[in-house]
C-alpha cells in the first residue's frame, strides 16, 4: 500500500484526502484520521450503521452504499450519514393480525406509495424495496417478510423515499407477523418442551451432572454421530 | 476476483471435487474425527492460546496471581477514566430499577423479561441498540428438538467441547432451556428455516454429534437482534434506551451491593449517573482488542468493557486465559479479511481444503481444535495458499455444497455470504473461498452461577460476557443460545432480587482503592479503561495531531 500509485483522490465532507486505492469507504476515513463514533458497526455488512451517500466526477447521479463494504474510486464525493430519521410505530404483537388492517393502521403512509423506485435504487443490499412495499400494501406478509428478509435497516431506502415512507420499519413488521402468526409451527418442538416440562431428562442430568471428568471423557468420545 | 498464480491450486479443488462428494454421500465420515490425545496435540502445538506469550500474571484485584490473556491482564491493569470525587452521588441523574449495561441480544432478552416481572429498565449502550455481536452472527442457534437429540445430547457435546471445564449447572440450563427460547423467539417473531413438512431445519456445527442448528438462512443473529429490539421499542414507558452512553464504571453501596453506574456521553463528553436496584452487564466480548494482532469477526464496540467495571468492583473473572479464533474468517480479498464466514458452511457440507485440493482435518471438530489444524497446514506443513498481500489461507470449498444439497441452495440457505464475495467478483457457488482462523469470541468471562449472579450481590451477568456456560471453548450456535437463555435469566432474577433490596448510600470509593492497589503493585502505566473503542489513526496522522489528548484510544 506503500506505493504512490496505489492512492485515489477521495473528497469527504468536501474536503479532499488521498487514500489507498483499494480501500472501503471507512477504511479510507479512517486513514484519513477520522475517529468514527457514529457510523461504524459491525464493520461487515449485518448492521447498517454505516449508510454513506456519494457522488462520482461527471455523473449526475447520487450513489448510496455502506461505508464497510463499498470502495471508494477515484475523486469521489462522499458523506456518511450519522443517523437517519424514522419513526416506529408502537404496538403490542400479541394483539395484532397477520394482514393488510395491520399495515394500514400501523404504517398507513405505505398507501402513498408513488411505486417510483427510488427506495430500490438506494437498497445496497440490492434488495426489491419496492416490491415488499407493494406487496405490504397487498397484505401480502409472506412476500414483504421474503423480500425485506436481508434488509439491513440503513434506511437509505427511507431518506430516498419522496412517500416519506420507512420501509425497513414494515418489513421489521411483516417478519414478525410472519414468524408469528403465519410460519408452519414445528411439531418436534412442542413435543420436546412437554417432555422437558414434565422432568423426563431429570435423571440422565443427574447423572451428567456428577460424573466424574473420566467418565464423561469416555462418553463423549463414545458418541456415534448422526450422519 | 482471484488472482491468475492461485489457479493451479484452484484446479486442484476442482480434480478431487467429485471424490470428496462421492465420499460425504455415503456413510463414512469424510475424515476421522481426532481423538483426544490429537485433539491435545495439535492444540499444544498450534492455538494461540498455547504460546508462551499470550498469557501474563495479573498482579492486582480478585484473580491476582492468576495467568490471564495477556491483552485482558493489560485492560484490568488500567487506571480509570473518572475521579470519584467529581461525583455527587446524593443526587443521581437517572433512577430506575434495573441498569442494563450493552444493548445487544443478552441486554434486550434480559429487559423483555424483566418489565414482565413490573421492572423498569434502563439501557446503556455504547453505539446503537443492537450494535453488538449478535446481529453478526450468521450460521444459527442450537437447541435439541429432534427425537433422536435429547437436551443431554447436547449437554455432552458442550461439555467435551469445553474441554470439561464448563460449570455444570450453566450447562444444564443452556441445554434443557434451548428449545423454550426457540418457541419464544417464534412468538416474538423470529422466522426460522423449516423444511416442506413444516418441521425446523436442523444442521450440523462443529462439535455436535446431532443436527440441532437452527437458522434463519445466513441472517440468523440480524433476525434475532432486530426481533429482540423491535420489541424493546414496543415499551417505551418501561425499557429507557440510551445510546451512544456507555457505563465506565459501576456503583457499589456502602455494603457492596451494586447499585448503578456512571455512564459517558460520547457525544457531548458529558458524565452521568445512575441509581439501580440490580445491574446486568451484557457488554459482549473482546475482539476489538486484537489478541496476538490477529484480525477480527467482531463488531467496533467489542473492548471487554464490562470485564474491567466489574472487576473493579471485586467481581470473580474466569477462564480468561482462553480466546476464541474462528476457523473461517476471510483472507482474502483483503477488504475483508478476518470477517466471519458462518460454519453452516461447514454443517451444510463445505470442507476446508489444502492447495494440492486435499480434506486435512474432519471439517466439524470443535472450533478451537479445527482452527489449530488450519494453522499446522498453513504454517509447519506449509499447504496453504498466499495472498498478494501476504496473508496465508486454506480453501473452503463451498461449491460442494450445491452438488450435496442441490443447486440454488447457497443462494436460499448463504444469502450475505454470496453477497460478501460477490461484490468481489467471487462467485461461491461456483469458487472457493480463502480462509484463515480470525479472533472471534471470548470464551470466558465473569463468573456467574445460574442465577447469572456474579459474587457481588446485585451485579448479574449474562451472554459473551459471562463466565463458565461454554468452559474453554464453545460451540457453534450455543453463543446465540446463551444470550437468550441467560439473558432472560438474568432478568428474570435480578427483576424478583429488586422487589426486597434496600440500598444504602452510594458509593465510588471502590475506584480508589482499585487505584491504590495498582500504585502499591508498582503498575505504572498511561493505560486507560474501559477501552471504549479501538483506534486505527494511523501513526503519521497522530503525530500532526499535536494538540489532541487521548484518554486511552479516544481523542
Amino acid at each position: 500500500m506503500a506505493n504512490k500509485e496505489n492512492f485515489v483522490n477521495v473528497f469527504i465532507m468536501g474536503k479532499g484526502y488521498k487514500v489507498p486505492a483499494e480501500a472501503t469507504i471507512m477504511g479510507a476515513m479512517e486513514y484519513a484520521g477520522y475517529q468514527i463514533k457514529r457510523g461504524a458497526g459491525c464493520r461487515e455488512g449485518f448492521c447498517g450503521a454505516c449508510a454513506t451517500v456519494y457522488r462520482l466526477p461527471g455523473d449526475y447521479k447520487i450513489y448510496t452504499g455502506l461505508a464497510c463494504t463499498t470502495m471508494v474510486e477515484k475523486d469521489m464525493w462522499l458523506s456518511q450519514l450519522p443517523a437517519i430519521p424514522a419513526h416506529k410505530s408502537i404496538y403490542d404483537i400479541n394483539k395484532i393480525e397477520p394482514n393488510v388492517a395491520t399495515i394500514q393502521k400501523l404504517y398507513p403512509e405505505v398507501f402513498r406509495c408513488v411505486a417510483c423506485n427510488s427506495c430500490t435504487k438506494a437498497c445496497p443490499q440490492d434488495l426489491e424495496v419496492m416490491d415488499y412495499i407493494q406487496a405490504a400494501k397487498r397484505g401480502d406478509i409472506e412476500a414483504v417478510m421474503d423480500l425485506s428478509f436481508d434488509c439491513l435497516c440503513c434506511g437509505l431506502c427511507a431518506i430516498r423515499c419522496p412517500a416519506e415512507i420507512v420501509q425497513f420499519n414494515v418489513g421489521i413488521l411483516a417478519k414478525r407477523l410472519y414468524g408469528k402468526y403465519l410460519a408452519p409451527k414445528s411439531k418436534e418442538l412442542n413435543i420436546r418442551i412437554k417432555e422437558i416440562k414434565k422432568n423426563i431428562y431429570d435423571k440422565e442430568y443427574n447423572d451428567l451432572m456428577t460424573a466424574n471428568k473420566e467418565d464423561l471423557e469416555k462418553q463423549y468420545y463414545a458418541r456415534d454421530m448422526e450422519k | 476476483m482471484y488472482p491468475d498464480y492461485m489457479s493451479k491450486s484452484l484446479n486442484k479443488v476442482i480434480q478431487t471435487r467429485n471424490k470428496r462428494f462421492e465420499l460425504a454421500k455415503s456413510e463414512k465420515p469424510v475424515f476421522p474425527p481426532m481423538s483426544a490425545k490429537e485433539r491435545d496435540e495439535v492444540l499444544n502445538k498450534f492455538h494461540p492460546d498455547y504460546k508462551k506469550e499470550s498469557r501474563r500474571k495479573i498482579n492486582i484485584g480478585p484473580n491476582k496471581g492468576e495467568m490471564l490473556t495477556t491483552e485482558v491482564a493489560d485492560i484490568l491493569e488500567s487506571h480509570s477514566r473518572i475521579k470519584p470525587e467529581s461525583f455527587d452521588l446524593s443526587k443521581p441523574d437517572y433512577e430506575t430499577d434495573i441498569l442494563i449495561i450493552g444493548g445487544g441480544g443478552g441486554g434486550s432478552a434480559a429487559a423483555i423479561t424483566a418489565i414482565k416481572n413490573g421492572a423498569k429498565c434502563l439501557i446503556s449502550t455504547k453505539l446503537r441498540l443492537g450494535d453488538a455481536n449478535s446481529m453478526m452472527s450468521q450460521g444459527g442457534m442450537q437447541a435439541a428438538i429432534t427425537k433422536q437429540d435429547p437436551p443431554t445430547r447436547h449437554y455432552l457435546d458442550v461439555i467435551g467441547g469445553g474441554h470439561f471445564d464448563n460449570k455444570p449447572e450453566l450447562v444444564r440450563p443452556l441445554t434443557e432451556e434451548g428449545p423454550e427460547v426457540a418457541n419464544w423467539l417464534e412468538e416474538l417473531g423470529v422466522v426460522w428455516d423449516k423444511l416442506d413438512d413444516t418441521s425446523l431445519q436442523v444442521l450440523h456445527g462443529g462439535g455436535t454429534s446431532r443436527k440441532r442448528m437452527l437458522s434463519s438462512r445466513d441472517y440468523t443473529g440480524a433476525i434475532i437482534m432486530r426481533t429482540l429490539m423491535d420489541e424493546v421499542r414496543n415499551h417505551p414507558n418501561k425499557i429507557n434506551v440510551l445510546e451512544f452512553m456507555p457505563t465506565v464504571e459501576l456503583i457499589l453501596d456502602e455494603q457492596g451491593k451494586c447499585a448503578g453506574g456512571v455512564l459517558y456521553n460520547l457525544e457531548t463528553e458529558e458524565y452521568f449517573t445512575v441509581r439501580a436496584k440490580a445491574t446486568i452487564i451484557t457488554t459482549g466480548g473482546y475482539g476489538r482488542l486484537h489478541i496476538r494482532g490477529f484480525d477480527t469477526t467482531n463488531h467496533y464496540g467489542a473492548t471487554g468493557d464490562g470485564l474491567v467495571i466489574a472487576y473493579r468492583t471485586g467481581g470473580k473473572l474466569l477462564y480468561m486465559d482462553s480466546v476464541q479464533y474462528h476457523p473461517t474468517g476471510s483472507v482474502f480479498p483483503e477488504q475483508i479479511a478476518g470477517f466471519l464466514i458462518t460454519e453452516k458452511i461447514r454443517g451444510a457440507g463445505g470442507q476446508p481444503i489444502n492447495k494440492d485440493g486435499e480434506l486435512f482435518v474432519f471439517p466439524r471438530e470443535p472450533r478451537d481444535v479445527e482452527s489449530s489444524a488450519f494453522i499446522r497446514e498453513c504454517l509447519e506443513r506449509k499447504n496453504g495458499i498466499k495472498t498478494p498481500q501476504g496473508r496465508v489461507g486454506v480453501w473452503l470449498d463451498s461449491p460442494l455444497i450445491e452438488m450435496l444439497q442441490g443447486e440454488g441452495y447457497i443462494k436460499k440457505q448463504f444469502p450475505a455470504m454470496l453477497r460478501q464475495f460477490i461484490r468481489y467478483d467471487i462467485d461461491i457457488t461456483k469458487e472457493p473461498m480463502l480462509v484463515f482462523p480470525s479472533l472471534h469470541y471470548q470464551n470466558g468471562g465473569i463468573e456467574i452461577n445460574e442465577k447469572c449472579e456474579s459474587n457481588i450481590p446485585g451485579l448479574y451477568v449474562a451472554g459473551e460476557a459471562s463466565g463458565g456456560v461454554h468452559g474453554r471453548n464453545r460451540l457453534m450456535g450455543n453463543s446465540v443460545l446463551d444470550y437468550n437463555v441467560f439473558g432472560r435469566r438474568a432478568g428474570k432474577y435480578a427483576s424478583t432480587y429488586i422487589k426486597s433490596v434496600k440500598l444504602s448510600k452510594l458509593s465510588l470509593d471502590h475506584i480508589n482503592r482499585y487505584e491504590k492497589e495498582l500504585k502499591s503493585a508498582g503498575i505504572r502505566t498511561d493505560r486507560i479503561s474501559p477501552v471504549l473503542l479501538p483506534s486505527y489513526t494511523p501513526e503519521d496522522v497522530r503525530k500532526r495531531q499535536l494538540t489532541a489528548k487521548y484518554e486511552g484510544t479516544l481523542r
